[in-house]
Formats: C-alpha cells, structure tokens, sequence
C-alpha cells in the first residue's frame, strides 16, 4: 500500500472523493453523449435540407432522365412532398433510422446496400494509409526532435513543408509515373479483393496507400518533433540518462508515450482529412470505394446516393471521434482519474 | 527577432511573378489557351511553346497561366468570405459570450462534423454556376476555424487593461470591437488565411482533377492532369509542369505563411 501510495501520490487522499469522483464521471459521460446526440441530429438535418433544398421540382430533378409519370408519382408520394419541411424531415429520418436510405434511380439497388459495399475499401485504404503514415512520422519526427538544429532536422522539415504543398493526385501521378510505368513494378489501376487474393490486393493497394499516406506524414511528424522536443526537456528524460539508459530506450519507450498524446487526437481528428484524399485516390486508381461511389453518385446526379453517403460518412466519423476518445484515456490514465484536466 | 532569411524571398518573388502572370495574362504575348492544332498534338518544349502542347495541341505554358486565374479566383474568394464571416463571428462570440457564443460555436461543430471534402462535394453537386458554388463551398469549410482563432484571441484580448480603459471612458461595443479589438486581431488572422489560401489553392487542384470545379473549356490545373495523365509516358511535360507549377506556388505560399506567423509569435513573446 504505502509504495502504490508513493507511487501514485493523491491517490490515497483522494480515495474518501471516490463517490463525488464517480459522480462527475458520470457528469461527464452524460455531457458527452449529449453532444454526440445533438452532432448526429445536426448531421441528418443537413444531409436531409441537402436534397430537400435542391432547387425546382424534387422528383423530376431526382429522377432525370429515368422520369416516367409513374414513377414521378411514386416518388413524390414517397417524400411526401405536399407536406410541411418538418414533417416530411421526421418522415424521413424514421426511414433512415429503419435502414432505408432510398434507392439509386438507375440500378434500383439499395442506397445502403450500395454504401455497404463499397466500404471494406475505403476502411481497409484508410487503415493501411494511417499504419504507414505512422510507421514513417513516428521514427523520423523522434529523430528529427533528438537531432534538433541538425540537417537531418531540417531537412526532414523542409521534406514535411513540401509534402504539405502536394496534392494528393500528385503525389499519385508521381508515383504512378516512376513505380508503375517507367520501373513497372507495381500495377497502376486494377483493383483486386482482400478476399480474392490477399498478395495481389496488396499489390493493387501499395501505390494508393503511398500517395495517401506521405500527403499524412508531415501533419503527424511535425506535431510528434513538437511534443518531443518539449518532453526531452523533462528533468526525468535527464534522470534516465544519467542512470546510463540507452538513447533508443530512452526516446523510444520513455520519451514516446507521453510525447504521443495529442498525436493520438490528431489521428483520430484526421481520419476526415483522409477521408477527403480518399476520395481523390480512390477517383485516381479506380478503387471500388465509398470516395469513388460518391464522385460517381455526383456525376451522374444521383442525389439520394449523395445524401446516402454523406450522412453514413457524418455518422461513421462521430463514431470515430468517439472511438478516439476512448483510446486518448487509456493512453492517458490521468483523465479516468481526475474526469478531466 | 529573427530575420526572414533568403528562402522567404524566393518564395514572394515567385509569388509575385505568378500573380503578375495570371493577372496580365490577356495582355501577354502567349496563345488562347484553348486554340487546338492537330500539327502540334503533345510536342516537346520549343521556342514556340515553352512548355510544349498538350494532347489537343494547346499551348501549356498559356492554360497553366490561365489555370491559375480558377485557382487564385478560389482560393483568394473562399479566404476572403472565410475571413469576413468567419471573424465576424468569432469576435462576436468572443466578445459577446453567453447563448451566442454557445450557438455560434454549435453550429461550428456541425460543420467540423462532416469530412471537408465530402460536404464540399456534396454542395458543389448542385446545380448553379461552378466558380461561385465552389467559392461557396470552401469558404464554409474555412469559416469554423476561423471562428475559432478569431474567439480565442477576442477572449484573450477582452482581458487587457486596453479594452477595460476603452470601456471605462463609455466606448460602445461595436466601435469597441472595430477600434480596439479588430486591429489586434488582423495579423493573427491575415497570416492564418495565407495558409489557408494554399489549403484553398490545394482544394481546388483536387476538385477540377475530378472535374468538378469550373467546366472546360476554361482550363484548370487538375482538369488539365487529369486529361493528360493517360500520356504521361511519352509526354510527361504536359502533366509535370503544370504540376510543378501549382505545387511551387503553394509551397510558396506556405513558406511566406509561416515565416510570417513565426515572426508574429515571435513578437508576442517579447511583448
């Protein structure tokens, strides 16, 4: 007892708030869920006016060239046009909440099943693109703020600026251009299934995930050179290096942890930057992705399939803040203890 | 404080140039950007076509030129309304607080809920006229975080004996908010909406590569390597140079930003 109490200190004298603790956890949970719930709600009033404010004559302009009478008809008893705006918003989202997101005017297929589909994609390019874009920030943005003032340092800093100034598709021709057509070691369209082959879908996926992943790098790398920089100045880092710890110990497993606190938020916020720079490159290598249905959805003006996306994309990133979140207080205790700085 | 050093004068200089470029650019002795020629279809760079053509024949060194006025009509319009609103608001909910504060940063959070570019697109899908729908567009993107830094500074400097002794001697809130607090707060947000016109400059690359940004025939720098990325091996020129031509641009742009936002900080720190 008495060493958890000298290595924890405060925790014994806070053992007697124990009860007022829980109960601003509890405070602070249902704070929080209040705002998710009134982010959700916003997010389907504005995937809702984005089709209902369309200008001109709703069915015809949804339906376009496949409008029929009949189908005009359906349709215009489907959103209940004659109807007040609220109503009609209530009416629709009850078909949403039931998994009803319309369906796409030329196939006839489900919007939702459309969007289901075309997930296992874009998740598995998010996912891959966020492992290598961690897996180059982490090593060189500890190295970068170890060897601060040094070329290395500011060469990998002037790298990071001119990553920021590319856009994604370019660094996607770049790429396309010396892997894929000059050296041709790589395809550079032709999209394989995870589950059809996993060796030739990573293949297909490595130019995709490269593009995307080093437009990421420097935003990661030059927050983590921050941090760094700051938690090496910490008078334990000194302590450990006295006791003769070895550098890479010292910055890979004492420097690192508390270094990466808000990287693990900007990773989370980031997944809508990435979201964005899927769209393009999934455009760009004819992926089979949400990113490319919704260009697709927009090109041939299905407006259902655009509202569809945009709201199940809305909602997905909620989940994914939330999610990060959660990750942030297991990286950091001290929020479950205190119920926040 | 530091000196701005020789890379930040390169960087303006090109700056400079570009803008110069794309704002004489009727009056410059190049070609109509859109003049096709089937005698000329993806040559190299010569005397006539310092860039070469493209695959339609068309001089690139004219439709980069003119690429840039989509781009800087973008970027510089959408940071603008960003600008305006966005600091508008902001001071306001910085100044004000209570419920307004609370709306104002409410529907902020809405707007950050949503990935950028998938609201952009989304709103750029309507129909209407593509420069304006896109302007639109990005400039609701960009006025949240406008509104963020724009609040955060009003609250700092509400606190500063400046605003105290304004208010003491009976200054009305708007003069107060116009006199005092808004010179404060325009380097801070100048120098913030130059980073922001190189994310504008970046956004809109992305929108006309999938050709959703203003329509052919008036050339845009992604419409043009999104057209002629299917002959990048044997006419590499027609993509890479208006592709090196945007990205030194931004790059510029970033580098004038943050030299410019180092030294601000910089001279807060010493105040």
């Amino acid at each position: 007892m008495s060493e958890r109490a000298a290595l924890h200190p405060g925790e014994a004298a806070a053992g007697s708030k124990s009860s007022r603790r829980a109960s601003a956890r509890v405070r602070r949970f249902l704070s929080g869920a209040a705002a998710v719930v009134t982010t959700l709600f916003a997010i389907s009033v504005v995937s809702f006016l984005l089709v209902a404010l369309l200008p001109g004559d709703l069915p015809t302009l949804i339906l376009a060239d496949a409008a029929t009478p009949e189908r005009v008809a359906a349709l215009r008893e489907t959103l209940g046009l004659d109807r007040p705006l609220i109503e009609r918003y209530f009416h629709w989202l009850g078909n949403v909440l039931s998994g009803d997101f319309g369906s796409a005017v030329h196939s006839g297929e489900a919007t939702l099943d459309v969007i289901l589909s075309r997930l296992p994609v874009t998740i598995e390019l998010i996912v891959l693109t966020q492992i290598v874009a961690l897996g180059l920030a982490i090593p060189f943005g500890v190295l970068s703020a170890y060897r601060r003032g040094t070329t290395f340092d500011s060469l990998t800093l002037a790298i990071c600026l001119m990553l920021l100034s590319t856009p994604t598709f370019v660094v996607g021709l770049c790429l396309i251009y010396a892997i894929a057509l000059y050296m041709q070691w790589l395809p550079a369209t032709g999209f394989v299934s995870l589950f059809e082959s996993p060796v030739e879908n990573l293949r297909s996926m490595t130019l995709p995930v490269l593009s995307l992943a080093l437009i990421e790098v420097p935003v990661y790398l030059r927050l983590l050179r921050t941090e760094m920089i700051q938690t090496l100045q910490q008078n334990y880092i000194a302590l450990a290096r006295g006791m003769g710890l070895p550098t890479y110990r010292i910055l890979f497993e004492n420097a690192l942890r508390p270094s990466s606190l808000n990287l693990v938020t900007v990773v989370g916020i980031n997944m809508g930057r990435l979201m964005g720079g899927a769209i393009i490159i999934e455009q760009m290598f004819a992926l089979p992705g949400i990113g490319q249905l919704l260009v697709q959805s927009i090109y041939q003006q299905e407006y259902l399939m655009t509202q569809g996306i945009v709201l199940f994309v809305g909602v997905m990133f909620i989940l994914i803040n939330l999610l990060t979140d959660v990750v942030y207080t297991l990286v950091d205790p001290r929020l479950l203890q205190d119920g926040g700085h | 404080m530091r000196r701005l050093g020789t890379g930040f004068f390169i960087a303006a200089g090109w700056l400079i140039l570009v803008v110069f470029l794309t704002a004489m650019a009727g009056w410059l002795p190049i070609d109509d950007p859109t003049r096709q020629s089937l005698l000329r279809m993806l040559s190299a760079p010569s005397a006539s076509n310092w860039l070469g053509t493209d695959s339609l024949g068309r001089d690139i060194l004219s439709r980069t030129i003119y690429g840039f006025r989509v781009t800087f009509a973008v970027s510089l319009g959408s940071v603008f309304l960003a600008l305006l609103f966005g600091g508008a608001l902001g001071m306001i909910a910085g100044y004000f607080r209570g419920w307004t504060e609370k709306i104002i940063l409410a529907v902020c959070n809405v707007v950050l809920a949503f990935p950028p570019l998938v609201l952009i697109i989304a709103m750029v899908a309507y129909p209407g006229q593509a420069l304006v729908k896109v302007i639109t567009a990005l400039s609701i993107v960009f006025t949240p975080s406008v509104i963020r830094i724009a609040r955060a500074n009003t609250l700092s400097f509400s606190e500063r004996e400046f605003v105290t002794a304004a208010r003491a001697v009976g200054m009305g809130d708007t003069r107060l908010l116009l006199r005092e607090l808004l010179p404060n707060l325009l380097p801070t947000l100048l120098s913030y909406g130059l980073l922001l016109i190189a994310i504008g400059a970046l956004a809109e690359a992305g929108l006309s590569y999938l050709g959703l940004s203003v329509p052919p025939p008036a050339p845009t720098l992604g419409a043009m390597m999104a057209a002629e990325q299917a002959y990048v091996l044997e006419a590499p020129h027609a993509v890479f140079f208006p592709a090196l031509a945007l990205f030194l641009t931004i790059f510029s742009l970033n580098v004038v930003g943050e030299a410019i936002q180092r030294r601000i900080n910089d001279r807060e720190r010493a105040a």
